[in-house]
């Protein structure tokens, strides 16, 4: 089976505008009639809540903490791109969205992305109009910055918290939104199924994570906003409670999940330190404006990083890629530094981290200047390594951060469940094989102010959808497997814990499936996967009931998705048999060891369908057509 | 420095908000000084779950500080002793071999235990809702640079709004006041001239819900601005009485 985009006929530019002028509408007194299930209140789910509700709908949103504006989205700390061009750099909607197809390595959708650069300014602006503190020039105007893969200033930012205010603006206009009772909010709920009838998406069933009381909430369409899965790394910069199972259950419910094993890599992360460390920490890309990456030129120097002369350092990606030196995309970036050290030239106490060092900057605009920039960054790399990065470089060293794959969705952000939109980083669209810095927040917004009100209409004005009861068989079918599967999980009481099984997973994918991979490697994986699947279902130990909050419980519903869907990854891997973007097989590189693809075999989007436990998924393509940019070798030299 | 250390620790553990509890000693061995605190109490977790007894349950997400889930008073202070730090990014270097530390949960009479260590913040997200947003509606904003705003406005209410609801504020308060929490929010707002209209109605609406809620009353104790782990100052307090006495003179209903 082909996979049907539905991407708008006619000239790129004009795309969105056509479709939503052909897209029907819901008249505005019949908007309230509907009822619409958001799961998810990062900046896709909080924003797609309010706007949904801003136009009449009746939402109820769900998420895991205690309060929605918790979600992950509040860690993204640099920044969120827009093609404003304030800086008079050249910046256009054409350059934002040619930059971020390159920079995704030519595996993302073309309309889609121009469509996210088209709506890149209104976000500024909606965001701005809410109060969202972004940094600002002395006469009052809005501050610009670069990230990487840019060679302009695009960049808006709020201090080292830009995805915090943003969030906070998404939370606070869905604030607004249950004081007018148009939003209900159900706190500390996770999804455990979707409610599938008659092919299409009508509800959900959730835990109540202080209860264990399973409920089930039914509506017109199922719009799921859960992020990514970096966790089933078990180390990542992502929080605690990120996971993949509300977009697993959906997968095996009919949802396809495309590109699994496009996983991004950021250069620019605190070290791993110690066995029983539980996550790890970003130091946002922001730092690369004017910090230098360095490492010393002897591999085995082990002298402090100060008695190093400047004859002796190696800034190695400003030597190897001099037009956009420390800024190259997190791949590449990423990449590079393992490259340093496995090299040997690695430094601190285990030899994986570079240094990121700004005596330079410093030295050019003074302390004061640096640390209104990136002071909170500094304050939290001191707090978490005990060492004062004005006075010594930081080390730092990729870590897992973000999933450009995800659940396949077409040009309304609809999964291949009819009724079931996918919004944010929980989809796969517009990043291709690497998300440039500061896309993933305008992504999440996009997706939710500007697309899914449109998009969801569209659906709802042509849909007949019939009442439906609690009592229906689908409804009745999942809430039990629901409780089977908890019940499951609480009765093996074996011996090992469930982090214990997460740490192991983990590993396994970072050493087979991390920032290189190969075919005998991949191989291995899915064996040991295999293998510490069938152990975690006989040995796993998850203490107390699920009568009350049992956190192990959570974990253990979650991890059991993970060592599933890790299979999965290693599945895609194995099938894209070229290097692209964060897929890096060693046996397709250029003769400067970058990413090699095979445009001829692999420029489509690989959606893999649920067949079954024991059977292998099915294997779908999307052909990715280019029309307006030509496939080339990414060169960032 | 010594790299690992032993600890003894008093936990508070409470099965349910209607159970009683009461506090339990454990003694936690070869902790990394370069634990955080969190992690310290995941190593003890992981012990208790392979005994066969019940891990401490506690609140916790994103472990860099920012989402404001995690939280518990440590030797009499939220969040520990460490000045602008959460729990989650407090680091064991800062403790001492057999140290003895109480562990409880924020105690107050707006957010009842739900178990362990965690509590009931609910009320806080009551506060927002009275009023703590501007009323925009998706597309009608007008282009971004049209408002300038001063740096120095931006930069005050990037201070307010660094704000991340932990709730230590309330722990922190002999009174169990909200003032610093609805302060940063009112300031945010009340600072930028695109929360002007509503600025009145605001301070208002929230101060109203903040005392319908069960929270105390500020009495300038200031505590609440020295355990915020993002340092949000006092001065929001200020700001808040005076854009709340301006609106209740102007005000036509009350």
């Amino acid at each position: 089976m082909e996979l049907e985009a539905k991407i708008p006929k006619g000239p790129l530019p004009e795309k969105w505008d056509r479709h939503r002028f052909e897209l029907k509408l819901v008249n505005p007194a019949n908007k309230r009639k509907f009822d619409i299930i958001v799961v998810g209140t990062g900046l896709a789910g909080g924003s797609a809540s309010a706007a949904l509700a801003e136009l009449g709908y009746n939402v109820k949103t769900f998420c895991i903490q205690d309060s929605p504006r918790r979600a992950h989205s509040i860690a993204a700390q640099g920044g969120i791109n827009a093609a404003k061009n304030y800086t008079n750099e050249g910046d256009s909607i054409w350059r934002l969205f040619y930059d971020t197809v390159k920079g995704g390595d030519f595996r993302a959708r073309e309309a889609n992305v121009y469509r996210l650069a088209q709506i890149s300014n209104a976000i500024i602006d909606h965001c701005t109009a809410q109060g969202v503190p972004f940094a600002r020039e002395y006469g009052g105007l809005l501050a610009n910055r670069s990230f990487g893969g840019a060679q302009v200033a695009r960049t808006f930012y709020a201090r080292g918290q830009t995805g915090q205010q943003l969030l906070l603006g998404a939370y606070s206009a869905m604030m607004r939104q249950v004081a007018a009772g148009r939003v209900r909010m159900f706190p500390r709920r996770e999804m455990l199924d979707l409610v599938v009838v008659d092919g299409r998406a009508r509800g959900i069933v959730v835990r109540s994570l202080l209860t264990g009381e399973m409920e089930t909430h039914l509506g017109h369409a199922v719009v799921l906003a859960t992020g990514g899965y970096g966790n089933v790394y078990f180390l990542s910069t992502n929080a605690m409670s990120s996971n993949v199972t509300a977009a697993f259950r959906c997968y095996k419910r009919g949802a396809f999940f495309a590109n699994p094993c496009f996983t991004q890599i950021h250069p620019t992360c605190i070290p791993v330190h110690g066995t029983y460390q539980s996550k790890l920490t970003l130091m946002s890309e922001s730092l690369r404006n004017d910090g230098r990456v360095w490492v010393p030129l002897q591999a085995g120097d082990r002298r402090r990083p100060g008695d190093i002369p400047e004859s002796e350092r190696d800034y190695y990606l400003e030597r190897r890629y001099p037009s956009f030196g420390n800024l190259v995309p997190r791949d590449v970036a990423s990449r590079a530094a393992k490259a340093m050290c496995d090299a040997g030239k690695g430094v601190g106490e285990t030899g994986l981290a570079v240094y990121l060092d700004f005596k330079d900057a410093i030295a050019r605009d003074g302390r004061a200047v640096i640390e209104k920039k990136y002071g909170n960054l500094f304050q939290m790399y001191e707090k978490i390594t005990g060492e004062d990065p004005y006075e010594t470089p930081m080390m730092i060293y990729p870590a897992v951060h973000y999933t450009m794959g995800g659940l396949w969705v077409d040009y309304n952000l609809m999964s291949t469940v009819d009724g079931l939109f996918v919004l944010g980083e929980a989809n796969f669209s517009d990043h291709g094989a690497n998300r440039l810095g500061a896309s993933a927040l305008m992504q999440g917004l996009a997706d939710g102010y500007f697309i899914i009100p449109y998009t969801i209409g569209g659906y709802l004005a042509t849909a007949s959808l019939e009442s439906l009861s609690e009592t229906h068989p689908a409804v009745q079918e999942a809430k039990a497997a629901s409780v089977q599967r908890i019940h499951a999980l609480l009765s093996v009481n074996g011996r090992r814990t469930v982090d214990d099984f997460h740490r192991e997973l983990g590993r396994i994918m970072w050493d087979y499936c991390g920032m290189s991979r190969n075919n005998s490697g991949l191989e291995k994986a899915r064996e040991r996967i295999r293998i510490l699947r069938g152990e975690f279902w006989e040995n796993v130990k998850v203490p107390e009931g699920n009568e009350t909050l049992n956190q192990s419980l959570e974990r253990a519903g979650r991890v059991a998705d993970f060592l599933e869907f890790a299979e999965l990854m290693i599945i895609d891997a194995l099938a894209r048999q070229e290097s692209c973007g964060g897929h890096f097989n060693e046996a397709y590189q250029t003769p400067d060891n970058e990413a090699l693809r095979d445009d001829a075999q692999f420029c489509h989007v690989a959606a893999w369908e649920y067949q079954g436990d024991d059977r292998e998924p099915a294997f779908h393509k999307e052909p990715l057509v280019f029309e307006n940019v030509a496939l080339a070798q990414r060169s960032y030299k | 420095m010594k790299k690992s250390i032993s600890l003894t620790l008093k936990v508070w553990r409470q099965a349910g908000s209607t159970e009683k509890g009461s506090f339990e000693t454990y003694a936690v061995k070869d902790i990394s000084t370069d634990m955080s605190f969190l992690e310290m109490l995941d190593v003890l977790n992981e012990d208790l779950t392979r005994e066969g007894k019940p891990p401490i349950a506690f609140d916790h997400d994103c472990r860099e500080g920012i989402c404001g889930m995690c939280g518990a008073v440590v030797n009499g202070r939220p969040h520990g002793p460490e000045k602008g730090t959460t729990l989650c990014q407090l680091h064991m270097r800062h403790f001492s071999d057999n140290d003895e530390l109480v562990i409880e949960p924020w105690r107050s009479r707006a957010f009842p235990v739900v178990k362990d260590l965690v509590v009931d913040r609910s009320p806080l997200e009551r506060i927002i809702i009275a009023g703590g947003y501007i009323s925009v509606n998706t597309g009608s904003a007008p282009e971004a640079n049209s408002l300038p705003v001063p740096q120095e406005a931006a930069e005050k209410a990037m201070d307010a709004a660094a704000c991340i609801g932990c709730g230590a504020c309330v722990a922190a308060c002999p009174n169990g006041s909200a003032m610093l929490f609805t302060s940063a929010k009112i300031s945010h707002l009340a600072l930028l001239p695109q929360g002007r209209p509503e600025a009145a109605r605001r301070a208002i609406g929230m101060v109203q819900e903040m005392d319908r809620l069960g929270f105390g009353n500020c009495s300038n104790i200031t505590e609440c601005q020295v355990e915020c782990p993002k340092e949000v100052s006092i001065s929001n307090i200020a700001r808040l009485n005076r854009e709340f006495m301006k609106a209740w003179l102007a005000a036509d209903e009350k």
